[in-house]
């Protein structure tokens, strides 16, 4: 019978009794288990920042720019030439069939004066479907009617910085502000949504009609002319045919040749971020690969140590069998010494892992997220190294022939 | 029925090519109560003949009865619970765990046996008390002269109350005053609570402590004989 408390007891004493070396022995797996911890905190932050940015900028969006134009057989920048229009908007809105919301964007950057404060921010003109299209619902007040589209009123929705530099505690509904000395009344407030993938405060905004845009603030040579068209698909299958679909329906209304390149460009922002969501993926998992090398290292000095203290314990082990110590009896005895160092090692391993991941996000400033899966998969794995490497030394311990054990000097 | 009883055993070693027959046909009984010293010159088969007794090693061929059960046959584990139980060893370097209590090296035994920790104490206590180093428990191999390690080492085989004490050559690193000591104990032991003790000496005065020797050469039992103690 294999008394379990007394034979965890036996291995305690053992370690205690080499305190050095089963310190550095466990340093292995304390390193090891600290950095799979580590990368995996910080590859699991970088992850959810992305994914709660994606969430932010709107899901299965695309997004229309003008392209390269050819003019008098030069070609042009891509973005030079003004080439799409409020036209462009409506009609993938009405023959686009995959398209659910499109919203035509004109904006600029300018001075936004209230009473004495003013602040520079880019004022979006678009149409009421941006809402839609982002899924940024008002705070407070109300969107853009279709008289007030139509009439190009003087209307805006402030974004919260916006509101908060301009305003501090008074609500800004019903004010008066003046964007390039053009009064607006303030109708909404956006709700706040934070920075976009790049890192631009978001909130930093004005809405105000595409057509106002057009005639009162941004006008150019160009009528009805857009600088973007951010175009919603009506869930993540239809992108590639809404692209399909809008990139078809431009052509055919920029009147652009068969052997004509676009004057446009459709760009698939979901597809953007989920590859930068991929990338962080295989990141987080190839870091993780590593630091778990770290912790196999670890597993081998483990295993190294183990057969050192069996050479030098053959007497003490040829005693206990002597005395009646089973087969199992001995190999537990050396699997719970290999199991205690690892498993020490891993507890470490995970308040280093987690400390260092804190630091890591104080000094660098990235996210980092310590999943309760990382600390159970690197505590169970440090357990499973213990096991598996100190196995070997202990099978080897009972199999010594006690006569030669008993001898052995 | 015989506490021991051997039919032709023998055991071949085989080094190479060589083989060496170190017990030939040993056929010995030995009854509960008996102190018997094995003696002979080295490489005679006497250490061999403890080894097979003590359950350490398997015969080549023959029969070991222990108690009836036929042993010669048995896997390590039922060799290891037959060692734990039956047999108490003690041996001349008195194989001690270092950086180990008396207590705790007294105990060692029951912790195989699976007895739970509070019957494990009182029994190591009486059994340190039976060989006189009542108060030395918490002592470690280092801070113990010879003989109360050897003292220590004779508690620890008689504490799972074996009816046979298997001692190899117990005094050889003693010296005279201890080892007659340590002698007494056993002398003790045997009388007081009829364990049969089994030793192998080769010193003439160490065997004239008991009551029946056995000669050994070259594997082959050549006198056995009862002392005038019997």
């Amino acid at each position: 019978m294999i008394n379990v408390p007394a034979t965890i007891r036996i291995s305690f004493r053992a370690l205690r009794v080499n305190k050095m070396r089963s310190a550095l022995t466990m340093l292995g797996i304390i390193i090891g288990v600290s950095a799979v911890i580590t990368m995996l905190a910080v590859g699991t932050g970088a992850r959810q920042r992305i994914g709660e940015q994606m969430a932010s900028i709107g899901s299965n969006l695309l997004m229309v720019l003008p392209g390269s134009t050819t003019s008098g057989g030069v070609r042009m920048g891509a973005g030079t030439q003004p080439t799409l229009s409020t036209g462009d908007a409506d009609a993938i809105q009405k023959e686009c069939l995959s398209v659910m919301y499109v919203a035509p964007v004109l904006s600029g950057v300018a001075q936004v004066i209230y009473g004495n404060q003013n602040w520079s921010t880019g004022i979006t003109g678009t149409t009421t479907s941006m809402l839609y299209v982002r899924d940024w619902p008002l705070s407070a007040g109300r969107p853009f009617t279709d008289e007030e589209m139509r009439s190009a009123s003087k209307v805006c929705l402030l974004g919260q910085t916006v509101v908060d530099n301009l305003f501090g505690g008074i609500n800004p509904i019903g004010q008066i502000i003046r964007i390039k000395n053009v009064p607006f009344t303030v109708i909404g407030v956006l709700d706040a949504k934070g920075q976009d993938p790049g890192g631009h405060d978001q909130d930093d905004t004005v809405y105000v009609p595409v057509t106002t845009a057009q005639k009162k603030l941004f006008g150019t040579a160009f009528p009805g002319m857009v600088r973007i068209i951010m175009v919603k698909a009506k869930s993540a299958d239809d992108l590639a045919s809404a692209e399909k679909e809008i990139a078809e329906l431009l052509r055919q209304r920029h009147h652009i040749g068969q052997k004509q390149d676009d004057d446009f460009t459709v760009r698939n922002l979901t597809q953007m971020m989920q590859a930068a969501e991929q990338s962080t993926k295989v990141m987080t998992l190839l870091l993780g690969a590593i630091a778990s090398v770290s912790l196999l290292v670890g597993g081998i000095g483990i295993m190294n140590i183990m057969l050192v203290s069996v050479t030098e314990r053959t007497r003490e082990i040829g005693i206990r069998m002597a005395i009646g110590a089973k087969t199992w009896d001995i190999r537990l005895q050396f699997i719970i010494e290999a199991l205690t160092l690892s498993m020490i090692g891993g507890v470490v391993g995970i308040i280093i892992g987690i400390s260092s991941s804190e630091v890591v996000s104080l000094i660098f400033g990235w996210p980092t997220v310590i999943s309760p899966v990382s600390i159970i998969l690197s505590f169970g794995f440090s357990g499973f190294v213990g096991i598996f490497f100190g196995f070997y030394p202990a099978y080897k311990a009972s199999l010594l022939d006690p006569i030669e054990a008993l001898r052995y000097e | 029925m015989a506490l021991i009883e051997t039919q032709n055993i023998n055991k071949i070693y085989s080094l190479g090519d060589v083989e060496v027959n170190a017990l030939k046909d040993v056929s010995l009984t030995i009854e509960k109560g008996e102190f018997i010293a094995i003696m002979g010159p080295s490489g005679s088969g006497k250490s061999t003949f403890m080894n097979v007794l003590g359950c350490l090693d398997k015969p080549t061929s023959g029969i070991y009865l222990l108690e009836g059960i036929d042993v010669a046959h048995m896997n390590r584990d039922e060799l290891a619970a037959i060692r734990n139980k039956k047999l108490g060893f003690v041996f001349q370097g008195f194989n001690l765990l270092s950086r180990t209590s008396a207590m705790e090296n007294v105990e060692l035994p029951m912790l195989y046996d699976g007895l739970p920790a509070g019957e494990r104490k009182e029994k190591a206590m009486a059994a340190l008390a039976v060989v006189g180093l009542a108060g030395r428990e918490d002592h470690h191999p280092n801070q113990l002269s010879g003989g109360q390690q050897q003292r220590v080492a004779i508690a620890r085989a008689l504490v799972n109350n074996a009816p046979i004490i298997l001692a190899d050559e117990p005094t050889g690193n003693l010296d005279t005053k201890t080892s007659i000591e340590i002698m007494e104990l056993f002398v003790r032991l045997n009388g007081e609570s009829h364990i049969t003790v089994i030793l192998v000496t080769h010193e003439k005065d160490i065997a004239e402590f008991s009551k029946r020797r056995i000669f050994f050469r070259d594997g082959v039992v050549v006198s056995d004989e009862l002392s005038g103690k019997a």
